[in-house]
């Protein structure tokens, strides 16, 4: 796909172009010199290449050191478990998983132990942890190492889901993510790891729970994450041509979801298109409508759509993965359905 | 008992471990009235046989210490200074209890005391424990946690991830397997590949030793050696503790796996028992002195239950509070 630079928010004055992956490494630099109880582990996160698979903790060892920023075995369970109870102890850890679907050899200590900790504790414990992994498929990783899975975590009380789409989201929300008393669930996607935008330097935490509007528009409203914003700010290119005008929103943290600013741009628009690359049964898009429908049914002029990955594990073959996943086509043609 | 542990630890320790094994047997043989006078929900597990390994262990600890506990965690969460008003309550599920209600007995934990929770998972402490080991080790400090588990979990994945991550890390942990025999209706000899649990140790690198588990001392000395190690920078322990459970695995239990032949020899070697005459053949209390002392326990009891029974349900409002910080 395309790597678009995008420009949301009017940059500040102090504002580098950085890849995502710059992004989110500055925002781990730069809590770890804050805070020496932030430490970083997981698996090839300190000596490959100098510091992650996709290069988010480049350098890191460097600086930090390898008690700080730790290689760790093959060992997904214990990369989970280790990190809740050294939260739990008083470190604040990031853990990251080198793909997202590895942490289904993760589940329990994210599930059972991180999610659950402070409430069945009387909220007499915190579980200040972050995992962070990346998800997404368009590689030809297949279909071990493609999944969206970010509606497993949203199902849990207790977990925190962020979902950052852009280079200045991204280090923003692992910013906030780190000072999280909470467990969040940090999802990344490999797609957008060298996608570059502007990223206002120094300390720029993004409050968990607040969407951006990544394109104001006045005839339909489409909510999507990660690479479906930017399909959809494709697909709205495409649309102004035909004279209808697309309001693109990131809602960039599922849980906390800003359920208000896409209510407030339905009431603006009438019209609702959710997309998400993860599989459509059961993903965030039937949330999502489900709330929107509960909270102002009487805004819709249409029945909302949903524009997803098909039911079916991602294939291979590029023409097949293609075809299994949401693409910007299938944005605009779902738009042109809402606003007929 | 040697001459030389009791030099190690006081005279007061010593009664102070003796009164806390009462307190544990006493505490679930209450908890097993009130579960069955429908006072408790869900399920209670009694640690009723075991009390010598939670004590004996947590004697070997200083305050900063920490430990992770088990479903059967009553005993750990006692010996290592847990309130058992607070327990009582929390198993009644009021609003006192140290869960607010909202953990009951599986879930108590107290992680300013250093007890960071029993656990309703498996094996669900045992990466928790070496997690926290590893939060002591960045943080500079030679805190040691306490890792309890049973002979159940010896057979959970994560036991060797976190056995073989503990290792390389050199972390201050001790794995404390308590083997009482039974999972559920499960012999050890049936699931455990070796009958002796703690060999597998030796694929990890770090020692690992057995111990009698209904008796006190030997798992004060056993555990001593290993939080030593540990706190020494020298890493991780294994340390089996064999012992058994008198009851069920719950109240409910069928009890159909084993026979009561079995039990009775496992009652004659109690730990409780042993415990008091060997306090008493040494002069570090008097029969007189230990009868006062149960009765005082079972006092202290009491005072609990009715501390619980006369406290507050949790108010609805208080459902969706504590979910996030």
């Amino acid at each position: 796909m395309s790597r678009p630079v995008i420009e949301t928010t009017p940059a500040p004055a102090a504002t580098r172009v950085l890849t995502y992956a710059e992004a989110l490494n500055e925002a781990l630099r730069e809590e770890m010199r804050r805070d020496p109880r932030v430490f970083v582990m997981g698996e090839d996160v300190a000596v490959w290449g100098g510091g992650g698979v996709f290069g988010v903790t480049r350098g890191l060892v460097e600086e930090f050191g390898p008690q700080r920023v730790r290689d760790t075995p093959i060992s997904e369970e214990a990369i989970a478990a280790l990190a809740v109870g050294a939260a739990v102890a008083g470190a604040r850890p990031v853990a990251e998983f080198m793909y997202a679907d590895f942490m289904g050899l993760a589940m329990e200590p994210i599930v059972n132990q991180a999610a659950k900790i402070r409430y069945m504790f009387g909220g007499k414990a915190s579980v200040p942890v972050v995992f962070r992994a990346q998800e997404g498929a368009g590689r030809g990783n297949a279909a071990q190492h493609s999944q969206s899975l970010e509606a497993w975590f949203c199902h849990i009380p207790g977990l925190k889901v962020a979902v950052p789409s852009t280079p200045a989201d991204a280090k923003g929300l692992l910013v906030s993510a780190i000072r999280d008393e909470n467990p969040v669930v940090f999802l990344e996607h490999k797609i957008l790891y060298n996608t570059k935008g502007p990223v206002p330097a120094g300390d720029v935490a993004i409050p968990m729970g607040v969407a951006d509007c990544k394109r104001a528009g006045r005839h339909a409203t489409f909510v999507g994450v990660h690479t479906m914003v930017h399909k959809a700010l494709a697909a709205a290119e495409t649309l102004a041509a035909e004279g209808i005008d697309l309001e693109v929103i990131d809602p960039r943290t599922l849980v906390p979801f800003d359920l208000d600013a896409v209510v407030a741009s339905v009431r603006k628009t009438g019209r609702l298109v959710v997309g998400h690359e993860a599989y459509e049964r059961c993903g965030i898009g039937a949330e999502i409508i489900a709330q929107v429908i509960a909270a102002a049914f009487d805004a819709l002029d249409a029945p909302p759509l949903r524009v997803c990955g098909e039911n079916v594990p991602i294939p291979y073959n590029a023409r097949l993965e293609a075809a299994a996943l949401p693409q910007a086509e299938d944005i605009a043609a779902a738009v042109r359905q809402v606003v007929a | 008992m040697t001459r030389k542990l009791a030099v190690a630890l006081s005279p007061d320790q010593l009664r102070s471990m003796l009164r806390t094994m009462h307190m544990i047997r006493q505490f679930d043989l209450r908890a097993l009235d009130l579960y069955r006078e429908g006072a408790m929900r869900g399920s209670t597990h009694p640690y009723i046989g075991m009390e010598a390994v939670a004590v004996g262990a947590c004697a070997a600890l200083r305050p900063a210490d920490r430990i992770t506990s088990t479903h059967r965690g009553h005993g750990h969460c006692l010996a290592k200074g847990g309130d058992p008003r607070l327990m009582m309550a929390e198993l009644l599920g009021k609003a006192t209890g140290y869960c607010k209600g909202k953990g009951g007995s599986m879930h108590i934990a107290d992680v300013e005391a250093g007890i960071l929770g029993a656990n309703g998972i498996v094996g669900g402490g045992i990466g928790l424990a070496t997690g926290a080991a590893l939060a002591a080790q960045l943080a500079g400090r030679d805190d040691v946690t306490l890792c309890f588990f049973g002979d159940g979990a010896l057979n959970q994945g994560v036991l060797h991830e976190s056995a073989n991550l503990a290792a390389i890390w050199k972390l201050p942990v001790v794995y404390i397997c308590e083997n009482n025999q039974y999972a559920m209706s499960a012999r050890a000899d049936r699931f455990t590949s070796v009958p002796d649990p703690e060999v597998r140790a030796k694929a990890y690198g770090f020692p690992g030793v057995s111990c009698d588990g209904m008796d006190v001392m030997a798992v004060y000395r056993t555990v001593a050696d290993a939080v030593a190690r540990a706190r020494a920078g020298e890493g991780p322990s294994l340390v089996v503790c064999v012992t058994y459970r008198y009851f069920g695995h719950h109240v409910g239990d069928p009890l159909n796996y084993r026979d009561k032949a079995e039990v009775d020899a496992w009652k004659t070697k109690d730990p409780i028992d042993r415990f008091q005459r060997d306090l008493i053949a040494h002069r570090v209390l008097t029969s007189d002195e230990a009868d006062r002392l149960a009765a005082a326990v079972i006092q202290e009891i009491e005072a609990a239950v009715a501390f619980a029974k006369a406290s507050p349900e949790p108010e609805v409002e208080a459902l969706m509070e504590d979910v996030y910080a």
